[in-house]
Order: structure tokens, then sequence, then C-alpha cells
């Protein structure tokens, strides 16, 4: 028939070791990695803004470092550690950059926050002071329309503060 | 197996050029061959194809150009997963192609995609598509080679005859050949720099870009290679303006003579970001801030 | 300052837990058993009739559960009572490119991709109109709307207060200009969002919509239900600026579905999605012709505007009033003239974004009064301070200035960044605005004599909890009603429990826009906390003690068992302020904000770059209810002041959106963003709560010709249309050293058929008179 859908969709077994926990999961093999965590894992903290790579929004880290989660298949990271902002906090104990960010209205519609906390906890790992144009550097894949970016980078300077008090 | 799976298998590494024109069904693909194997190590002049930008642009050891041009690739997501072999390997843009499937079926199919003809120049037989990879001009300024596997083998060719002056067909390698390493040649009289033109300090794809490599005898140009992007469907050596500077003490007269022999071969198109007048004039000055960044700290009169 | 506890402190956001750890719920992290997912079929071309649509094929798709069209839901609506052009899916013509035509539920999103795809549509192409001037002359096919008119005109004002023409003729110097503001989009992170179910005969409907109670009413209108049989919830919220102030077709196509396939139906755009949805800044077209004295005092102005609306009506009316009736809300302007005029394209329909209509004019105006002062050899910032508003008058259209810390606030600006002395040398230029904006819209949307805004608190065990229609959307409305129910009560914000933004348990706000929220839930807020206070107090006293020596919980044990269940509401209705004529229903607000900006810039004469070194920014909330908020509002409106002052526009090429992604339309980066300095002025306004006013939308304002000005500072040349793009500066350079005018920019206003002008009286000026004719 014209326009009957072929649905011999390819279905992959994944590991996928997220925030510390190792699940097993049978997903279709297109499925980006966004996907997979959002629909398949319940990890609705990872937000989208255009799905094209373009947007920074789905930031995730692989193996501490940020990429982009909608451009990413989970074929390609099984056996690296992911984290997602669920998996920022220890416990219910806030991150130093979460608290940060809430305490000073880093997060205004929030959409955005999840990527960038993620980023900035990137870059104060491997940069634990670093000077206001490194973070801007360091952000500079992921957009926000809310803040003016201000109070982010003040929430990051606050959180490299205390970590390092 | 490339072969085998024809024209409807292709590479992936990094996926940040790969995965958005999938999206976009700019492709019709039916398998991804991953390289997740494909080395990722750098060790000066060697460039595993697999290292990520990010790396590359950290690297101590790689010509100074060659580092600024990775590190201003898109963004720093990108840049973690994008790769020095993708970036060479980047597919051509024009604002009528990089567009959802349905967008480009409301406005026509343009020849680079499902149609057959150019938007930006319909009267054109050729694809006008823009070459915007920001390390390749950067590594054939530098007289980079490339290392190209294939299911007969290896060969090595300069980065340079990687590329076809087509907006389709801009890749001079056979499809189930895959770039595997890029050597980039040590000399300690190089000095070298990449300047990008882009309207944000970021995400955004070169409007226009200059790379330069120098040798010099003192303050005294040897051999000077520049290379512009995103002016053409392919990176665009300058010759002429190369050839001008050899033998010649850089001021700032030179300079400014070289940018603008530099420019002439330049053709920007309707069909990136701002208006190609702008960018065919910018290109002159992006070639002077090449040149004056790539021998700054030298001691030059510039 | 008045000693409070906790207004004025700079306080966490109430939702900022929730935001950084990833446990809001936006309304695409709605997850509910058994959710179908629905995608709509969209217009490939910008103008045609539709002659037949074929469905069948999709019905056929395994996994495709409904496709419906236009037939299935045919009742038309629209924000505004006065344009219902709209319908959910379009089944007799397009508009635009990206009109919906049909909709599919699935199992899946590829199905439902799957099936729009294989959707046959007939069309018959009509001849696209997609200029201004296009939109001005005789349709070639047909009109794009039956209303309206003439040609594809959708609506003409003309109105005139006092004597114009007496006032140009007692002018020394009159000057006219004609500018273009480009249009440009919202852009909110996140992509709009709706998921619907249908139990027991009721719709419940999870959305990122800025007016919840709007919704509500599309939804009971196009779907034929009663209001109470449908449920509208606002879901956290991913960005608004606007852009989801209007009644969206997804959300009334994912409840039809629901209905007809009986389970949850979620639709969520695709980035380019997002940009067909719209409803964003118009490009504007303005003429403008103003008369000084010789000392630069205004003696007289006229002012036109022509509006590209896109394809709908949308806000358009409103839109089109905004953009000529808060002149004289910053300057004082004994007469006036304005001539209005929005026309239909075949283009995604404008509507609010940040600023409402009013950023173009005040674009235009701003830019006008420093062409104005050049020509007099006078400083600008000295010309505009002149003609400054005064607090507690009236303008000459009879809007009301209450509070009013325009001369403060410049004052701040100009002092700090040293505007006075900067150095004049080529290349770097400094640039001075101002700007006034609504506290909220003193008429509701559609007629009615109820309250804008309503809140009741509940008190019992020790807990207090708040119930308001507001939704926060990001500027941080909830925190601002715990704030101020917790210092009512003697409470920190974080002890006020908040239920928001849902049509079945909350009573009505209005919604997010027109920066009505703090002034008009925190005051109905504020009124139900005052009603709680007093019978907690009253109970405490009774008991012999005062209220501040008694714990809270002690207090509410105490008043309950005084007077049973510990309920109040209170509500808000703005002041009927309107002038006596037709069409003053745009423009009145119960309070106004004020702003001041300073730009510094260096722009490069042979590039035409401009780097944006620092901005100064001051504005006159009335009082800070949470500082840390209103300097948030205060830098995201820097922010995209700046974007649409430098990069963002949405163009058009051969009838379609340029560049409908966020790679394209070019969002300032971390990278982009220059330092900026924020100050607070407070002038407690005598009708907000604890004196406050708006901050979302005016501060966005003046920050758009401050930079224009900036770069005539630096060049010598004018850019009067949005935005200064590098080109453009270029080209006016060429023109300058070719002797020709150095500025680049619309080259003319056409002619537009104007109705002849409603005069109108102008109001006494002091406030403390009342006017002869209310």
């Amino acid at each position: 028939m014209k326009n009957e859908l072929k649905r011999d969709v390819e279905r992959v077994l994944l590991t996928l070791d997220v925030n510390g926990e190792r699940s097993q999961l049978l997903v279709p093999v297109h499925k980006t990695l966004l996907e997979v965590l959002r629909e398949d894992m319940g990890l609705t903290g990872t937000k989208h803004g255009c799905e094209l790579g373009e947007c920074g929004t789905c930031t995730v880290l692989i193996d501490g470092q940020p990429v982009l989660s909608c451009l990413s298949l989970p074929v390609q990271v099984q056996g690296r550690a992911i984290t997602t902002v669920e998996g920022l906090a220890t416990g219910s104990e806030l991150h130093p950059l979460q608290q940060a960010f809430a305490e000073l209205g880093a997060a205004q519609c929030g959409y955005c926050t999840p990527g960038i906390l993620l980023a900035s906890r990137a870059l104060l790992d491997v940069n634990p002071k670093p000077t206001r144009d490194e973070i801007r550097e360091a952000l500079a894949g992921n957009l926000c329309r809310c803040t003016g970016y201000v109070k982010i980078l003040e929430a990051v300077e606050l959180a490299a503060d205390r970590m390092h008090a | 197996m490339a072969r085998e799976l024809g024209p409807k298998a292709m590479f992936v590494a990094g996926g940040t050029d790969l995965y958005p024109k999938l999206k976009r069904r700019q492709f019709d693909v039916e398998a991804l061959i991953g390289l997740d194997f494909l080395d990722h190590r750098i060790d000066g002049g060697t460039v595993g194809a697999g290292a990520t930008l990010a790396d590359v642009s950290s690297h101590a050891r790689v010509p100074r150009g060659y580092a600024q041009a990775a590190g201003l690739v898109s963004s720093p997501p990108l840049r973690n997963a994008g790769t020095a072999g993708g970036n060479l390997c980047v597919d051509t843009r024009c604002n009528y192609y990089d567009m959802t499937y349905e967008w480009r079926k409301a406005i026509g199919f343009c020849m680079k995609k499902d149609g057959d003809i150019c938007l930006v120049a319909p009267s054109s037989p050729r694809c006008w598509a823009v070459s915007s990879s920001d390390t390749a001009p950067m590594a054939i300024a530098l007289g980079a080679t490339v290392v190209v596997a294939g299911d007969d083998g290896e060969r090595e060719a300069p980065v340079a005859a990687l590329y076809r002056d087509d907006g389709i067909d801009y890749l001079a390698k056979q499809p189930h050949e895959i770039v595997t390493e890029i050597r980039l040649p040590a000399s300690a009289r190089m000095t070298s720099a990449y300047v990008k033109l882009r309207r944000r300090g970021s995400i955004d794809f070169p409007i226009a870009g200059a790379a330069v490599a120098l040798e010099l005898d003192g303050d005294v140009v040897d051999s000077c290679r520049i290379v512009l992007s995103a002016v053409a469907s392919h990176p665009l050596e300058a010759v002429a303006a190369g050839e001008f500077l050899a033998g010649k003490r850089l001021d700032a007269e030179v300079i400014r003579a070289a940018a603008d022999l530099a420019a002439k071969p330049a053709k920007p198109l309707d069909n990136a970001d701002l208006t190609h007048f702008w960018r065919k004039r910018m290109v002159r000055v992006v070639v002077e801030q090449a040149l004056a960044e790539a021998t700054s700290g030298l001691g030059s009169a510039v | 300052m008045p000693d409070f506890a906790v207004i004025g402190k700079p306080f966490p956001r109430v939702d900022g837990g929730a935001k950084v750890t990833g446990q809001a719920v936006y309304a695409d992290d709605v997850v509910l058993p058994r959710t179908l997912h629905c995608k709509i079929l969209r217009s490939p071309h910008p103008h045609a009739r539709i002659v037949s649509i074929d469905t069948s094929a999709a019905r056929r798709i395994a996994g495709v559960k409904a496709v419906i069209t236009g037939a299935d839901l045919p009742v038309k609506f629209g924000i505004l009572p006065v344009t219902q052009d709209e319908r959910a899916l379009e089944h007799e013509k397009v508009r635009y490119v990206g009109d919906p035509i049909a909709a599919v539920a699935a199992i899946d999103e590829e199905i439902a991709a799957a099936a729009c795809d294989a959707i046959e549509v007939e069309y018959e192409v009509l001849e696209p109109v997609m200029s201004i001037e296009d939109a001005l002359r005789p349709a070639k096919d047909e009109r794009i709307q039956d209303y309206g008119g003439p040609d594809n005109i959708h609506k003409l004002v003309a109105l005139e207060f006092g004597d114009v023409d007496g006032g140009f003729a007692r002018a020394d110097h009159v000057r006219e200009d004609v500018f273009f503001f480009q249009g440009n989009t919202h852009l909110p992170m996140e992509q709009h969002s709706a998921i619907a179910t249908y139990v027991d005969g009721r719709v419940t409907l999870w959305s990122s919509t800025q007016v919840v109670h709007y919704v509500h009413r599309a939804l009971a209108k196009v779907l034929e239900l009663p209001l109470h049989r449908i449920r509208v919830v606002g879901a956290a919220h991913g960005g608004g600026f606007g852009g989801k102030t209007d009644p969206f077709a997804h959300e009334i196509v994912v409840s039809k579905l629901a209905m007809i396939t009986g389970r949850p139906v979620k639709c969520t755009l695709t980035r380019e999605e997002v940009f067909y949805a719209h409803r964003g800044r118009h490009p504007v077209l303005m003429w403008v012709r103003t008369g000084v004295t010789r000392d630069g005092r205004i003696t007289a102005m006229h002012f036109r505007s022509a509006l590209d609306g896109g394809a709908y009506g949308s806000y358009g009316v409103a839109s089109t009033f905004y953009t000529g009736v808060l002149q004289p809300i910053t300057y004082d302007i004994p007469a006036y003239r304005f001539e209005g005029c929005r026309v239909f394209t075949n283009k995604p329909p404008c509507g609010p974004k940040r600023g409402h209509g009013t950023p173009q004019p005040r674009f235009a105006l701003e830019l006008h009064l420093e062409k104005i002062a050049h020509d007099l050899a006078l400083d600008p910032a000295e010309l505009k301070r002149k003609n400054f508003v005064k607090p507690m008058t009236r303008t000459v259209n009879w809007l009301r200035v209450t509070s009013c810390g325009l001369e403060e606030c410049a004052d701040k600006v100009l002092r700090a960044s040293g505007y006075r002395d900067r150095k004049r040398m080529a290349g770097h230029g400094m640039g001075f605005a101002i700007s006034s904006y609504l506290s909220g819209a003193g008429t509701a949307i559609y007629w009615n004599d109820m309250p804008h805004s309503e809140v009741q608190i509940k008190v019992d065990r020790g807990g207090v909890t708040a119930y308001c229609g507001a939704m926060d959307i990001g500027q941080g409305s909830d925190s601002v009603l715990a704030a101020i129910v917790a210092e009512q009560l003697g409470l920190q914000p974080k002890d006020v429990r908040l239920v928001t933004a849902d049509s079945d348990s909350t009573p009505i706000d209005l919604g997010s826009y027109s920066s009505r929220v703090t002034f008009m839930a925190g005051n109905a807020a504020l009124e139900a906390a005052r009603k709680m206070r007093a019978m907690l107090v009253e109970a405490v006293e009774a008991s012999g003690r005062r209220y501040e020596d008694v714990k809270f919980e002690e207090a509410c044990v105490l008043a309950e068992a005084k007077f049973g269940t510990l309920v109040s509401a209170g509500s808000y209705t703005p002041p009927k302020i309107a002038g006596p004529y037709k069409g003053s229903g745009v423009g009145p607000s119960p309070a106004y904000s004020y702003s001041a900006c300073v730009v510094d810039l260096d722009a490069d004469a042979r590039t035409g770059l401009v780097h944006i070194n620092k901005v100064w920014i001051a504005h006159d909330v009335g009082r800070a209810i949470n500082p840390l908020l209103v300097e948030g509002q205060v830098e995201g409106s820097v922010y995209m002041g700046l974007g649409e002052a430098l990069m963002e526009e949405q163009e058009f090429r051969k009838g379609l959106h340029k560049w409908p992604s966020m790679l394209e339309y070019k969002s300032p980066t971390f990278l982009d963003v220059p330092e900026m300095e924020t100050f607070i002025v407070e002038t407690d306004d005598p009708e907000g709560p604890y004196g406050a006013k708006e901050a979302g939308q005016g501060p966005l304002l003046p920050v758009i010709p401050a930079v224009n000005a900036a770069v005539f500072d630096a060049l010598g040349v004018w850019i009067d249309e949005t935005p200064v793009t590098p080109e453009k500066i270029v080209e006016a350079l060429r023109r300058k050293d070719k002797g020709e005018p150095p500025r680049v920019g619309p080259a003319g206003f056409p002619a537009i058929p104007y109705p002849a002008v409603i005069k109108v009286e102008p109001p006494p000026k002091d406030l403390s008179v009342t006017p002869a004719s209310i």
C-alpha cells in the first residue's frame, strides 16, 4: 500500500551509566541520548530547545565533559559516565552550583538551567577559580533568553568561591 | 563495509554535523558506521582524526593557528564531540539547504538535495554551497597532509587535495574512504594564525575566515600561504597574495597590499549570514588580522 | 524606607530549588500513561486556497489513532473579541507558510510525522503579500482576510489631542524623520508544548502558556464545551516574553484529539514551528514630525505608524494603538496627532513581544529627538530632560501619570556613565535614551467589569496556602505572591505554599502579559493577606496577647477556633481612568514604570563592527518587592534589547521565513553581552502593592535607541532601522563620504488612507483637578 509505514525499527540493548547508576534498556537504535534520557529513563531534567545542536539546552556531561545529548547516540556513549542535572546533588544536598543558582536568581524560567549547571560544573572541575571571561568562554554554547547571563556569571563565581573557601 | 552498504551508509565520528542533517532529512541514510575506532591521539605533528576539536584547541604542541581554528569551531559542547577529521569533512553549507525537509519542500528543493536547481544562482549549472570548515583552510596553509584509508589501503595526500570546488561533490575522496590522520609539518620557523568572522562570539559557522602560515627569516617572509574559509565551495587559497609576500618585510603597507590581493578570488554569495558584499569586504580585514596575529610577538614591524 | 521583613530583601525564588534540580515539570515533561503524540501538518504556501484535503492514506497507517482537519474544528477564535479570525486547523485557506492544516495523533512521534506526510492537500496557490507596501496595493488575487480594508489593511486609527497645527505654527524648528523597526521573535528556550486528557467528559490541558484564562476561554469556544468542563493548568514555564500569550492551534488540537481518542495527547512544537507560532515584534514603519522651540521644548508632535501584522489579527488592534499612545507618557507633548495602520501580510502573525508595540515608537522617538537636538546644537540628554513628564499629571491623551522616577533614573545613568564628560573620539560613542511602560493594561481584553486578579488564602494547622491564577513564566510572580503574603503574616516566603495557574483550583488572574502580575495579583494578594492577618490578630488579641508575640501555629489555632475555617480573598480591579474617546482603552494603566539607559560602544569605521562596552540602566520600579528579581528582569531586558538592536531579525525570502532556526536567528551568547550596571529607583507608587510597579518590559525599550544614538556619537552616521548590522554602518559611512545624507533607513513613508482624525480635548494636566467630562 502506498503510504503504509515500514515499522521494522531496529532496537539495541543498551547499557548506560547515568548518574552513577547502571541501566539496561532496549531502545530504537536511532534514538538520541536526549530522547532516551527523557523518554526511556524518566530523566526529564534534561531539556531541549532546538534538537539540532544550536542552543546548548540539552547539555549533559560525558566523562565529565559537556556534550549535547540531542547530538549523541546512546550506542556511542555506552560504558562512559553520563551525568545529568539529576546527578548533581548529593542526596538532598544541593551541589554548590545549584545552591548559588537558586540563591542568586540565576534561574528565571529555569529551562536552560540544567544545561548551564552541567557546563559550569565541568568548568569548575578543571578550573576551580575561573575568571569571568573563562566562564563566558566555557558557557558560550548555552543560550539563555531570560537572565542576560549576569546572574549566571555571578552564581558560578559564588559557587567557585564557596567550593574553595 | 561502507562499500557494501553503498550510498545509503554514512560514517559518523562526533556526529555534530551529521545528526542535525539527518534530522532535517538532508541525507537519506539506512546505516551509520561509527568511527569510534579512529585514533584520537595528538602528537604535535600528527593528529588522529578522532581527536576532539576541544583536545586539538588546547594541545600545546600543535601549531598555534591550527589550535586557534579548532577552538573557534561552533561552541564548547560541540567541540567536545566534533573531531579533527570531521571538521575537515564538514558538509558544505547554504541557507537554502541547511533547513528542514518541510522548509526545503516549501521553497522548492535545490540541487544539493532532492531538487535540480541552485536557489542562490538559479541559472547556474552548479551548486554554490559554502565550504565552512575552520580547520581545513588552516591545515592547507600549514601544508598539512591527510591519511585517507579505504578498503584498498591507505594513501597520504595534501589536505588541499581533499577538496573539489563543487558544493555537492565537495570531497575528493571515495565515499568508502575515511580520513584517519592529519599530519602537520613541523617547522620552528613557521608561524600561523586563524581569524574567523561570524556574527556571534560562539556557535556560528564562519562567514569569512583567513588562515595564514608563514615561514620567516628574521622579519622577512620566506614563504606564506593564505587560505580563506567560507568564501567558496572549497577552502580557497589566495595564491597570489602568498607569492606576493615571499621575500617581503612585513609592515602595515605590505600586509594591506597582501590582503587586497587575497580578497580578490573570494566570491561570497547570498547564502550565508549577512550580505555577501560586506563579507567580501571583510575578507581583506580578516586576512590583515591573521597576518598581524601570526607575526605578533615576533618583533616584526606590524 | 519603611521597615519590612520580607519586602525589599533579596530572597531566593520560591521555585529555585525545583529549577536547579531538574524537578520543575514543564509541559513536555508531563508523562501520562498511553500518551499519544501529535504532529501538525502545516502549509507550504504563503497564500493559497485549499481545494481538498485527503487524509485517507494517513488514517490507514498502523499506529495512527486519529486525524483531524479544520472541518473538525470549524469555530473561529482569536485573542481579541474583535478579531476572531483564526482556526485551529484551516481547511479553506492558508495564509502563511506554517499555517496549521491537519493534525495526527499516533502512538509515537515518527508515525505521526509519517502520517502528516501522507496527507494530500490540493491547493490553489494565490499571490502572496509580503510587505507593507504590497499590502497597501490592491490584492492581485484576493485579500488575505475578508475583513478590514481597503486592500490588505487590517486596522486604521486616527486621533488628535490638543491643537496640533497651532503647536507646529508656534514651533521654532520642525523636523520630520522616517524609521523602520524590523520584526523579531521571542525565542523562548522552551518550545511550546501542550498535553491534554479527556476523562469523564472533562478536558484537562497542561500547557506552556502565559494566559491560562484566555486559553480556557478559547478552548470552551472552539470545543463547544462549557468552561466548567475544561481545566487548563499552566505547567512550569520555559520562557514566554509574549510568545505564549495567544491561544494556539496545538493547544486546541491536542484537546480535540484527546476527546476523540480518549487518551492523553501531547504536542511539542519543533523549533521551526515555534518560529511559525510567532506573535512576535511587528515590523513597523514610522514617520514622525515634531515642532520644538529654540530651547528644545516640544510644541506638537505628529506620529504615523504602519505595522506589518502578518496573516491574522492576534493582538494587532492593541499593538496598533500601542505604537501611538505612550509617546506622551515620557515626554510632555502639549499637542499630539497619531495615525496608525496595521496591514495583513502572508507571514506568521505578529503580536506582543516584551514591550508590546512600544519599542518601535520608542526607537523612533528617541532617535528623532536626538536628531532635533543635533539640529539645535543642544545636548540630546538635556533636550530630552527638558521635556520629561512630571509626576501626578495627565498627558494630553488622558493617561494618568502618578509616580514617575524619570528624573532620578536619568540622573543615575548619566552620572554613572560619565555621559556628559565622555571623550569625543571617532569610533567611540555613548547614547542615552529613556522609556516607560505599563504596570498592567487598565482594561481587560474582553469587556467585563470583573476583577483582573483574585487571590484566596487558606490557613490551617500552621500552614498558609495562597491560590491565584497568575502564571509564573520565569519572571518570578510566584515569589512575589509569596513575599507579599509572608510580609503581611509575619512569615518567610518559603513558608507560603502556592497553588497557581490552574483554572480548576485557583481564582482568576488574566495572565502574564502587559507587566500586570506584580501590580494586580500583588494587590489582590495584599488584600487577601491583610484580611487574613486581621482575623489572626483579632483572635490573638482576644487572648490578651500581641500577634507578634505568638507563634504562627498558635495564632492559627486561636483564629480557627474563633472564626471556623480560615479563608480570605482579595481582588484587584484597575481604576477606570480611560479617557472619554473611542480607542482610549489601550494605554491606560494604574501606574507606569520609567527607565533610563546609557550605552557605551566602540564602532569600527572600516568594518562596521560594533562592540558594546557597557550598559548603565536605571529603572523606576516603584518599590522592589525583591531586588534580586527586579535586577534579573532589568538585566534580561537589556539583553533582549541588545539582541534586537544588533542582530535579531525576522526576514522573509520567497514567501518563507528566511531562517527559522536557532543557528541563523541570532540570539546573543555569553560572549556577546557586555557588562551591565543596574540601578533600582524606588518612587513608592500610591497604588502599587507596597508601592511596586512593573520591571519586566520597560527596561528593554531604551536600550535599542541608545545603541543607535551611540553609533551616531561614534561615527556620525544614523542607522534609522533595526538591527544595526555592520553592513548598514559601512553603507552609511560610504554615503557620508560621498556627501549624501549619512544614514541608512527607510526612504519614505507610504500614502495610507487614514480616516479623518477624531479630535479629543485634552484633560486638565494637574491630576488633582477632576476633568469635566468624566
